[in-house]
C-alpha cells in the first residue's frame, strides 16, 4: 500500500509545486519508488519543473476517461528511474477529474509505489479538494505572511472535516508544516512573520523551512528538480525535509539569518 | 480565491446554499400510548426544563413499526410542541405516517442519515419508557483538535476545546465555553439566551465574544492583556472581562 501525500496550501503561488518536484524526487532517491501527479489541470505547471513536458503524450484526464492506461500515461524522470509524473491536461479544465475517477487511479498506483505525491491546485475548489480527499499525509505550504497563514488555516480545517479520513471516520490526517520563501533578514525588519508566530497561529508539527532562494527559479528553469542541486540552501532544506518526514532526526536549519564564518568571508547565498 | 476578493462592490450575491451538520436529539418511542408519553415526557422535561425549551427534535418510530404500532402523527406532533419542543422530522416512519408529516410540513429522513452521528445521540435520545433517575441538564461537548478558520461548531450544552480556536472560526454553546488553548476567532455562549453562561479561555485574541446576545468585538478587546487566562460573564447586559 502506498502512503498518499497531498501538498496543499490554499493560497495560489506559495510553492506547492516546487516542493511536489523536491520531495518526489527526494522520496525516490532514498530507495522509494515514487509518483508525483499534477492535479492542477488546465495549468500544467509539474511537468515544466520536472523537465518532461516534451515527453507528454497521455495525461490525468485521459486516464480517467479510459482513453489511456495508467502504464501509457506515466512518464518515468530522466534523473531517478524510482520517480514517475502523471501530467495533468492543458486542454480540460478541471471539471474533467471525478472523485471516482481520482480514487480508481490512486488504488490502481497504491499497488505498486511506496508513495504518491499530489501537487494541489490553489484555491478549496473542486480540484484542490479532489487532490487532498484520498490523502493519507498533508504537507501544509505556507508562506510567511498572514493572508498565507490564514488561508492554510481554512484549508487545514478542510482537511480535517471533508477528506476521506474524517468522512470514514479513520484516524485523521497527518498535517505537516513547510514554512517556505522564509527571509529572516525580512523577519528580522518586521516584514514577513517568523516562524514562531507562524507555529504559533497554526500550532501545527513543522517539517522544514525552506529559504528564499534564487535556485529555485535556476531549477525551474533547467527543468530539474531543486533537491538535486545539492549545494543550494534550498535543495538541502528539502532534503532535510524529507529526511524527516522518513523518521530521521535532523536539526532545523535557514531559521536565523546567521552564517557560518565561511559564509561571511565568502558572503555565499 | 481569497475570502477577500468576494468584496467586490457590485451585484453580490443575496443568497448562499451551504451543507451543514447539526447535533439534534432524537426521541425514540417505543410505546403508541399517547396518554402515556405525555406523561413520561412532561416528567423529563420538568427535569431540565431549560435544555427542551425551543429544543428541535427528530422523531424516531422505527421501533413502533418493527413492532406494528402505530401512532397518531398529528396528534403527538401536538403533545411534543405543547412542553416547547420544535419538532423537524421524522425517521423510521411508514409510508402514511410519512405523507401524514409531509402534510404537517415536518421533513422525513431516512433511517440510515445521521448513522455517523448515533454515537452522539445516544446520550441524548429521550425514552420515555426507561426512566432514568436523573438526567444531566445538557451534555458537554469535548474538542481535542483545534478549531480552524470557516468551521463552525454548536454544542447543545456545554463546550471544551483542548486546543486553539483559529482566525475565522466560529464556536457556538448553549451553555459555557472553555477554551485550553488562544481564542482568535468568534465565540457565544448562552446562545439559547443563558445570561448564566460563561466564556473561559487561556488566551484572549478573539474576533468576537458573546453572551446571551451581548457581544464584544475585537475593537473593544484591544486592551486586554494577552498571552493571560481570562473569563468572561455577564452583568447587567455588558461582558465583564477578568484574569482568573
Ligand atoms: N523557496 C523559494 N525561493 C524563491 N522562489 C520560490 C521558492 N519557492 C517557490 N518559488 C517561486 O514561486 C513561484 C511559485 O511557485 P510554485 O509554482 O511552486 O507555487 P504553487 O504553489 O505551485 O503555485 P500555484 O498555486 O500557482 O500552483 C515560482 O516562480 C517559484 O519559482
Ligand atoms: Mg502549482
Amino acid at each position: 500500500m502506498a502512503r498518499i501525500i497531498v501538498v496543499t496550501s490554499g493560497k495560489g503561488g506559495v510553492g506547492k509545486t516546487t516542493t511536489s518536484a523536491a520531495i518526489a524526487m527526494g522520496l525516490a532517491k532514498k530507495g522509494h519508488k515514487t509518483a508525483v501527479i499534477d492535479f492542477d489541470v488546465g495549468l500544467r505547471n509539474l511537468d515544466l519543473i520536472m523537465g518532461c513536458e516534451r515527453r507528454v503524450v497521455y495525461d490525468f484526464v485521459n486516464v480517467i476517461n479510459g482513453e489511456a492506461t495508467l502504464n501509457q500515461a506515466l512518464i518515468r524522470d530522466k534523473n531517478c528511474n524510482l520517480l514517475y509524473i502523471l501530467p495533468a491536461s492543458q486542454t480540460r479544465d478541471k471539471d474533467a477529474l471525478s472523485q471516482e475517477g481520482v480514487g480508481k487511479i490512486l488504488e490502481d498506483l497504491s499497488k505498486d509505489f511506496k508513495y504518491i505525491v499530489c501537487d494541489s491546485p490553489a484555491g478549496i475548489e473542486k480540484g484542490a479538494h479532489l487532490a487532498m480527499y484520498f490523502a493519507d499525509d498533508a504537507f501544509v505550504v505556507t508562506n510567511p505572511e498572514v493572508s498565507s497563514v490564514r488561508d492554510s488555516d481554512r484549508m487545514l480545517g478542510i482537511l480535517a472535516s471533508k477528506s476521506r479520513r474524517a468522512e470514514q471516520n479513520q484516524e485523521p490526517i497527518r498535517e505537516y508544516l513547510l514554512l517556505s520563501r522564509y527571509s529572516p533578514d525580512r523577519v528580522k525588519l518586521g516584514e514577513m512573520l517568523s516562524v514562531d508566530d507562524v507555529q504559533e497561529i497554526l500550532s501545527l508539527h513543522l517539517l522544514g523551512v525552506i529559504p528564499e532562494s534564487k535556485s529555485v527559479l535556476n531549477a525551474s528553469n533547467s527543468g530539474t528538480p531543486v533537491i538535486l542541486d545539492e549545494k543550494s540552501d534550498a535543495g538541502q532544506a528539502y532534503s532535510d525535509i524529507v529526511a524527516r518526514y522518513l523518521g530521521e532526526d535532523k536539526p532545523h536549519r535557514f531559521i536565523d539569518g546567521k552564517k557560518g564564518l565561511f559564509g561571511k568571508f565568502f558572503g555565499s547565498k | 480565491m481569497s475570502p477577500d476578493s468576494q468584496k467586490t462592490p457590485y451585484n453580490p450575491p443575496a443568497l448562499e446554499f451551504k451543507s451543514s451538520t447539526f447535533s439534534v436529539p432524537v426521541l425514540v418511542l417505543s410505546s403508541n400510548d399517547l396518554a402515556i408519553i405525555e406523561q413520561q415526557l412532561q416528567a423529563k422535561i420538568r427535569l431540565a426544563p431549560e435544555f427542551f425549551r425551543n429544543s428541535p427534535l427528530v422523531l424516531d418510530v422505527q421501533e413502533l413499526n418493527k413492532k406494528d404500532l402505530d401512532i397518531d402523527i398529528a396528534e403527538l406532533m401536538e403533545i411534543l410542541r405543547k412542553p416547547g419542543l420544535l419538532p423537524i422530522g421524522i425517521r423510521g416512519g411508514s409510508l402514511n405516517q410519512n405523507k401524514k408529516a409531509l402534510a404537517l410540513q415536518i421533513p422525513v429522513y431516512s433511517i440510515n442519515s445521521g448513522n455517523t452521528v448515533a454515537e452522539a445521540q445516544k446520550q441524548k435520545t429521550i425514552t420515555p419508557p426507561a426512566p432514568e433517575p436523573k438526567t444531566s441538564t445538557a451534555t458537554t461537548t469535548l474538542i481535542t483538535h483545534p478549531i480552524r478558520s470557516g468551521q463552525r461548531l454548536y454544542a447543545s450544552g456545554d463546550l471544551v476545546i483542548l486546543a486553539q480556536v483559529s482566525a475565522g472560526a466560529e464556536i457556538l454553546a448553549e451553555g459555557n465555553i472553555h477554551i485550553y488553548g488562544t481564542l482568535r476567532g468568534r465565540a457565544l455562549a448562552g446562545v439559547q439566551g443563558n445570561t448564566e453562561a460563561r466564556i473561559f479561555c487561556s488566551d484572549l485574541q478573539a474576533e468576537l465574544i458573546s453572551i446571551a446576545g451581548n457581544y464584544k468585538i475585537s475593537e473593544d478587546l484591544q486592551a486586554i492583556a494577552r498571552n493571560k487566562p481570562v473569563q468572561m460573564y455577564l452583568q447587567d447586559h455588558t461582558i465583564i472581562i477578568k484574569d482568573i
